[in-house]
């Protein structure tokens, strides 16, 4: 229970109104699974019906987007701090 | 009171009352603002809109805002040149520029702020905000200062001196990130949740991204209410890409023009062109990419609004064109000697995308086309410093008549 998530706004219905939550460390996609057990309900508001990332869900390791990575299977350990993130437009 | 009900989920259609919020809380999916057509159906007329002010406001009954004079900087109403010089290098017979360059902070984020900043007085905050490439910071400051209100605008650590002291001089806090303009939206997004500020990419995104359907708007009615043929248009986020069909729909169907042909230009630079490379793969998937273009206004790495931009490109039949870095400033100079406007350089890839879709004949000679300029040259010098090579010489006439004899030779 070494990794930390930065639940977003609209997530935080979800984790008792808490910003950040530990979860365990393997990869992305057991990490969203570890949420999802935790905090059920989680997980179909981050993966679509085929398993995969919600368009519009940012997902960050230690500040990387993990499309650069490997998205899912991306390694997190103990001590990484994963941040979700709402999709946001700028210029 | 402005005509809108509430706001929707462009993804699932979930409504949410009138409120600062940007996320469907179900599928995190962007959120709109719905407008009661019928009321304005009932107002809206050539003659109401010509006797209004002369800034964007004189749209205000398509607007998700009140009017607010208190802080109005008079956004908008810009020029609609028509262009000859360029036009006949093109070939082309009816060539306009939307010369947005010129609204009081110097670029069509002034637009977009004047909505978001009115809601935001509306909705009862006393701090603006916002994560920018630069124009938003200085359209956010200068909103700010005119409202009497406080501002903190978020900006990449190497941002263009012109666009940082241009946000500077109306006194907000200045916070330069080490990063990228990604980098800095993910932060703010994070910082939303905690500081009850007006974020005007953030929170109150909803209202301010229909500041850009007056781009579409104007250019109808000057063109004397018609749409354009083509629409070149440079894109970032991808938002006012789709904005300005939007405004151009929207006139059609409240009946105050007779249609909308308007085939979609987007273009980017290579060095970050995660939109128009999905159009030329034909994927309506955008991958994210790590920006390093001299574009930086245009340098958002993982746009939020890609997927409806390409849906935007696909319903008018449009296209999306990458121009090479090198184009940029070529774009730059193009415009300025040709047409004396001086474009920034997401001005540049417009113009450069232009010259690639006349030379394919994808645009045709006969085809009423409008491209927009959205920001000014001053604020962007570097890519064309190299135009300054004045002829130095002593105050006679023997030295200036030597320096023209060594000029022609």
């Amino acid at each position: 229970m070494s990794v930390t998530v930065r639940i977003p706004g609209p997530l935080r219905r979800f984790t008792n109104g808490m910003e950040k939550v530990q979860a365990q460390e393997g990869n992305l996609a057991k990490l969203i699974a570890d949420l999802d057990s935790q905090y059920p309900g989680m997980k179909e508001r981050l993966l679509d019906d085929q398993g995969a990332m919600r368009y519009f869900v940012n997902v960050y390791l230690n500040g990387e987007d993990v499309r650069f990575l490997q998205g899912l299977d991306t390694a997190i350990k103990t001590g990484d701090e994963v941040s979700i993130v709402p999709a946001v437009a700028g210029g | 009171m402005a005509n809108i009900t509430s706001l929707r989920c462009r993804e699932c259609s979930r409504e949410y009352p009138v409120q600062a919020i940007n996320v469907c809380e179900y599928c995190f999916g962007p959120l709109e603002v719905v407008y009661d057509y019928e009321a304005i159906r009932k107002v809206a007329s050539r003659q109401r809109i010509e006797r209004g002010p002369f800034s964007m406001w004189r749209y205000a009954d398509f607007l998700p805002a009140d009017y607010n004079p208190r802080i109005d900087i008079n956004a908008g109403f810009t020029p609609l040149v028509r262009c000859y010089n360029l036009a006949k290098q093109l070939g082309l017979k009816e060539l306009w520029i939307k010369n947005d360059s010129v609204n009081p902070s110097y670029s069509f984020k002034d637009r977009v702020v004047a909505v978001a900043s009115a809601k935001a007085l509306e909705l009862g905050f006393d701090t603006l905000a916002c994560a920018s490439t630069g124009n938003l910071a200085c359209a956010v400051a200068a909103h700010a200062a005119r409202a009497g209100i406080k501002s903190f605008v978020f900006i990449p650590s190497d941002l263009e001196a012109g666009k940082v002291l241009g946000a500077a001089i109306y006194g907000p806090t200045v916070v330069a990130i080490d990063g990228n303009y990604d980098d800095v939206n993910r932060l703010c997004s994070e910082l939303a949740e905690t500081y009850k500020w007006a974020f005007v990419n953030i929170n109150v995104r909803p209202f301010y991204a229909d500041g850009s359907k007056t781009l579409g708007y104007e250019v109808a009615e000057q063109l004397g209410w018609r749409a354009p043929v083509h629409a070149v248009v440079p894109a970032a986020s991808g938002a006012m890409f789709t904005k300005i069909h939007r405004g151009l729909t929207e006139f059609a169907d409240m009946g105050l023009i007779d249609g909308v042909p308007t085939q979609m230009h987007l273009a980017q630079a290579r060095g970050c062109a995660p939109i128009a490379t999905a159009f030329e793969e034909g994927r309506f998937v955008v991958k994210p990419v790590k920006p390093n273009s001299v574009a930086k206004s245009l340098a958002i790495g993982n746009p939020a609004d890609g997927y409806y931009a390409l849906k935007t490109i696909e319903a008018s039949r449009g296209s999306g064109t990458v121009v090479d870095e090198d184009e940029v400033a070529a774009g730059m100079k193009l415009l300025a000697q040709t047409e004396g406007i001086f474009a920034e350089t997401a001005g540049g890839v417009a113009i450069s995308a232009l010259v690639r879709l006349a030379r394919s004949g994808r645009i045709k000679p006969d085809e009423p086309t409008v491209v927009y300029i959205t920001g000014n040259g001053l604020k962007t010098p570097d890519p064309v410093a190299g135009v300054v090579k004045p002829l130095r010489i002593k105050p006679t006439v023997a030295s200036f008549e030597s320096a023209m004899a060594a000029r022609v030779a």
